[in-house]
């Protein structure tokens, strides 16, 4: 089975290391902030100027001078601070980020990654994420395998305007885990249930697969 | 003689001075932290063909998107617009000319723009339509693109207290680009909450000194919320 919202964000969870500073992109990213393991500390990183996101605030705390990058009104962790969006991006652009984790459009095997643009359909613009792409070294991409028609995400060159070059390592799908390097996708995990043909039909860019390809563990 | 004392007692007077054709650098992420008067007040002036420096455009009814309603902005330089659906209607009709600028970088033109540096180099952007007619250069063996500062004929700011000096203090995360475009206007304009006297706020508290400000006033605000998300209490 393909994995949930839910489930891949569980995914990503099991990347974070204790004392991580992380920025968490809108959506499945956002989610990921739920699966935190137990007794592990980790900061979350908001580029519109707060570092120690705290949990969305009861009706009585609700602030407006206090929101996310999606701008949504959350509250501040224990030792929180506060900054502008120049400081925000230095410790982005800086490399002081441990762990980025952003959604696309399209990856492909050179580690490029198109996210923030259809000519002639969408356009909302990069925000942070072309900031966030270029100046973190840990970035984990996660989106859908493929569109609903069947059309693969994985390819071997972006179709769309790129957001980033080739700055993507590693990428998770509803389908599975993969590493990017020397110009290939390699297949390092399956969601539990989903075969490896059907991993390698909706793959449009070369792909690795190894003897084995074991399940995730959820 | 004024001195020091920048506070000015109507939004007339405030934005005195904005005329067609300038431009205009405003802070705030969203609708959080934006001089929404100063905002009201150059709807009410009227001007026209702005170039709009900002990370949002507000959204269809509120903020920088009242300005996009009565057409009078022909420019505007952001990252992220996909909160106001007027915008993109514009922009595709070819009515208004739009620069999509990485968060990071626009906030950085700013600074630089405020700081006297006329471009610096980023990696940002690099190799994607961002980067296109602009120049590159190795730098320890990665490439990286020159971006240019940005000033603006006018910044207009939100803040939380200032002092009659114009010394600023921003609350929690409507700090934003509010600092920063506030070193980058030619004439900087600042609405707040509150006004006190010079000496009541820590200097090791000031996070815009009253240098970069020529105009304070004191204002009344909606902080309209986007996104309301709660959890149980």
């Amino acid at each position: 089975m393909a994995l949930t919202r839910e489930q891949l964000a569980q995914r990503v969870a099991q990347e974070l290391q204790d004392g991580y500073y992380v920025n968490l992109g809108i959506g499945i990213p956002t989610l990921v902030a739920n699966y935190v393991p137990q007794g592990m500390e980790v900061m979350l990183q908001s580029e519109n100027g707060l570092l120690g996101m705290g949990q969305f605030p009861t009706e009585q705390e609700i602030d407006a001078d206090l929101i996310n990058a999606g701008k949504q009104t959350v509250t501040m962790a224990v030792g929180a601070s506060l900054f502008d969006s120049a400081e925000s991006f230095a410790m982005i652009r800086g490399g002081h980020v441990d762990l980025t984790v952003l959604g696309a459009f399209e990856v492909d095997c050179q580690g490029n990654i198109a996210s923030y643009m259809i000519p002639g359909k969408l356009i909302k613009g990069m925000g942070g994420a072309m900031d966030l792409v270029a100046g973190a070294d840990n970035i984990i991409v996660t989106m859908t395998h493929a569109s609903k028609a069947g059309a693969s995400k994985l390819l071997g060159e972006c179709t769309l305007p790129l957001t980033g070059k080739g700055c993507i390592k590693k990428v998770l799908t509803d389908l599975a885990f993969i590493e990017i390097k020397d110009g290939k996708f390699h297949l390092l995990e399956r969601a539990p249930g989903v075969s490896v043909e059907e991993i390698i039909k909706l793959t449009a860019g070369e792909l690795v697969v190894p003897a084995n390809v074991p399940e995730m563990a959820l | 003689m004024a001195g020091f004392n920048k506070v000015v007692n109507s939004y007339q007077e405030a934005m005195a001075g904005l005329e067609d054709g300038m431009t205009v650098l405003a802070g705030g992420f969203g609708l959080c932290g934006i001089p929404e008067n100063l905002i009201k007040e150059i709807k009410k002036m009227g001007t026209k063909d702005l170039t709009v420096v900002s990370n949002n455009c507000g959204t269809t009814e509120h903020g920088l998107g009242l300005l996009l309603l009565d057409r009078q902005i022909k420019k505007m330089v952001a990252s992220y617009v996909g909160e106001n659906a007027n915008f993109e209607a514009q922009m595709m009709a070819g009515e208004l000319d739009v620069v999509l600028t990485p968060q990071g970088t626009l906030a950085e033109k700013m600074r630089a723009g405020g700081a006297g540096i006329p471009a610096f180099y980023t990696a940002t952007g690099y190799g994607t339509p961002v980067a296109e007619g602009k120049e590159t250069r190795e730098f320890d063996g990665r490439q990286y693109i020159m971006e240019e500062a940005i000033t603006g004929d006018f910044a207009i700011v939100k803040a939380w207290k200032a002092d009659t000096f114009g010394n600023l203090v921003y609350r929690k995360t409507a700090r934003n680009f509010n600092p920063l475009a506030a070193t980058a206007g030619k004439i900087t304009v600042v609405e707040v909450e509150e006004i006190v006297q010079p000496g009541e706020l820590s200097p090791d508290e000031i996070h815009t000194p009253g240098i970069y400000v020529n105009r304070v006033i004191l204002g009344q605000f909606e902080k309209t919320i986007e996104q309301r998300t709660t959890r149980q209490a």
